[in-house]
């Protein structure tokens, strides 16, 4: 964990609704594992406050490459940056998702900006796994295909692809790998993830959720960042313990 | 350049500890800095039994400021003293163990049990947290309480005693004094005021326990004021909390009357601040000629 002054190498618009972005970043490039994220302070004023959180979407060498969407007052500054311009950036934070062990099929399930981690994880799971990727979106706007391998698309409004959600699309389509050994990535809104949770659990699925809330330091100082253990023995810390657990280890 | 303080009879080497709740029980801001530079650690809240503290959302954004109703999630006195003393203890700094309690005997008992660790060097008593349903902001309310639970705690440590106030009462220096009169060594202000905020669109109150406590850069005015109002009224060596981002804050803390600080809400942002707030204050007191950081204490000019 260190901070690190990183300058703005590129900023672009990938939709109406998403950036990327792409900072120099050594220090934090050359450690940080997919899943995990990192902590951008977006003013050197006292307001906006907090740090915000953003998943590493993908290194290239020095750089490190982050996707985002337009939601609130520190992503509007952040999507206002320019080339040149520094960042103050924490990481990496978080435990990353698990890539090692034995399967055949990698299943990366996606929803809106919730496709930003897999980038990365596409480009580090061994070669010798398929990966198939599942992307949903309110609308083609909210779609993101950046780097994603073997792509299946679905929109709430649909405007392109299956219409409904990702869910439902990954549904229909789960009995034709189910006699492979699958491993299962998701990241996306909670209702997404939880509706993924009760299928991996009702069909026994090896499954990562990746889980977002609000934080305020992301590195298990404040405590403010609390998701319920399954076993009811209290609570687990997203930006610590997380933001990636196994679907059976968490309560929504 | 001579940075100790003192408050009461306890020796700082430097006036910068970090407040309880914002550091967790050290080991993680250890990644960051090195703890024996800075003048103590004020650990998390401690209570008698284990506490899981509230359910999400527990935080949420204010401008410059946020909003926290954690609940006290804490390890409780039996793991604190087994598994996280041990890492304290090795630092090389002060350590002052905070300590919350829904009853005046809890207080007491928290604070015997503790009192046998040699390496906590001071107790802060907690009697402003408001974010818990039993005590917390009854006491920190109620000017008897709080010297009740004064004159117990000290009944049963030799250790200094420190009485961390709420901001939220009328007239802080009257709790001050209760402190004072009932044999307590100092007193710790401010503590979180009580804020709420609520979504526009579903009407909901933002997080769960609908209010929390309120701290950073947004309370730095209101907490200056109340350190003053104690340092006007009442002779008690004071620490000064409340929004305090750099060394500015730091020496402006001091000069209305804290004899020490605590840093929140910053370690949040900026896990380096307390020792960026040092070299800050160094160069501060080269600048003003300034042979002792502790004649800064209540050196304002009204
Ligand atoms: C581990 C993790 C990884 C994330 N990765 C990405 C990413 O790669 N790309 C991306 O666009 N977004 C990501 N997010 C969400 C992103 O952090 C929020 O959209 C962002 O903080 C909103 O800030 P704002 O100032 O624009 O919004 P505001 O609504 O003005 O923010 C106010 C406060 O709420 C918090 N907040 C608001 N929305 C969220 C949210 N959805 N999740 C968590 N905190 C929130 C903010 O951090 C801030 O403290 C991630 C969140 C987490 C927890
Ligand atoms: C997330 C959080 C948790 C806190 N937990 C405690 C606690 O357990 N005990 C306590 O006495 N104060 C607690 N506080 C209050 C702080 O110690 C401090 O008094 C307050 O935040 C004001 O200082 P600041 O503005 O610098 O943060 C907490 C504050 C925050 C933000
Ligand atoms: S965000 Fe502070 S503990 Fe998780």
């Amino acid at each position: 964990m260190v901070i690190e002054k990183a300058r703005i190498e590129s900023i672009q618009k990938l939709s109406n609704y998403y950036y990327l972005i792409e900072v120099f970043s050594p220090l934090i490039a050359k450690e940080i594992k997919p899943g995990q994220f990192c902590n951008i302070k977006v003013t050197d004023t006292n307001y906006p406050l907090l740090r915000r959180p953003f998943s590493i979407c993908d290194v290239d060498a020095n750089k490190l490459i982050f996707v985002f969407d337009v939601h609130g007052e520190g992503t509007k500054i952040l999507s206002s940056k320019k080339k040149g311009d520094e960042l103050d950036i924490l990481g990496p934070l978080g435990n990353g998702f698990t890539i090692e062990g034995k399967y055949d099929l990698a299943i990366l399930i996606g929803g809106g900006i919730g496709t930003a981690p897999f980038p990365y994880l596409t480009k580090k799971i061994s070669s010798d796994v398929d990966i198939i990727s599942f992307i949903g979106g309110r609308t083609k706007e909210h779609l993101i295909k950046y780097q994603m391998k073997n792509i299946h698309l679905a929109t709430d409004d649909g405007s392109e692809g299956f219409h409904g959600t990702i869910i439902d699309l990954f549904k229909m389509e789960l009995k034709n790998f189910i006699n492979k050994k699958i491993r299962i990535f998701a990241c996306g809104p909670t209702p997404m993830l939880k509706a993924l949770q009760q299928i991996s659990l009702e069909q026994n699925l090896d499954c990562q959720l990746s889980v977002e809330c609000a934080m305020a330091c992301g590195f298990g100082i404040c405590q403010g960042c609390p998701i319920e253990k399954s076993n009811g023995d209290g609570y687990y810390l997203v930006c610590k313990d997380g933001p990636i657990f196994d679907a059976d280890k968490i309560l929504f | 350049m001579d940075f100790k303080v003192k408050i009461g009879s306890l020796t700082l080497k430097n006036p910068i500890l970090l407040a309880s709740g914002t550091v967790g029980y050290g080991n993680e801001i250890a990644e960051f800095i090195d703890l024996s530079k800075i003048g103590g650690i004020v650990t998390k809240s401690i209570s008698l039994k284990p506490r899981k503290g509230n359910p999400p959302q527990r935080i949420c954004e204010t401008p410059s400021g946020m909003l926290n109703a954690i609940g006290l999630a804490n390890v409780g006195v039996e793991i604190f003293l087994k598994e996280k003393i041990p890492f304290l203890k090795n630092l090389n700094t002060t350590i002052i163990c905070n300590i919350a309690a829904s009853t005046i005997e809890e207080y007491v008992e928290c604070t015997k049990i503790l009192n046998e660790e040699e390496s906590i060097a001071a107790f802060e008593i907690n009697v402003s947290c408001p974010n818990v349903k039993e005590g917390g902001l009854e006491f920190g309310n109620n000017l008897e309480a709080v010297g009740r639970i004064t004159e117990k705690v000290k009944s049963v440590t030799n250790k200094p005693v420190i009485i961390k106030l709420s901001p939220n009462v009328s007239r802080i220096s009257d709790f001050a004094k209760v402190v004072k009169d009932n044999g307590g060594d100092a007193v710790s202000a401010i503590n979180t005021l009580v804020g709420t905020s609520f979504n526009i669109w579903t009407r909901k109150p933002k997080i769960k326990n609908i209010t929390g406590g309120l701290s950073g850069p947004a309370i730095k005015p209101i907490a200056l004021a109340k350190v003053l109002e104690i340092s006007r009224n009442v002779d008690i060596p004071i620490i000064g909390i409340g929004g305090i981002m750099d060394w500015k804050d730091v020496v402006e803390f001091m000069i209305v009357g804290a004899s020490a600080v605590q840093l929140g809400t910053v370690n949040f942002v900026n896990p380096y601040a307390s020792i960026e707030i040092l070299d800050g204050l160094k160069n501060y007191c080269e600048k003003m000629s300034i042979k002792k950081i502790s004649d800064l204490t209540a050196s304002y000019i009204l």
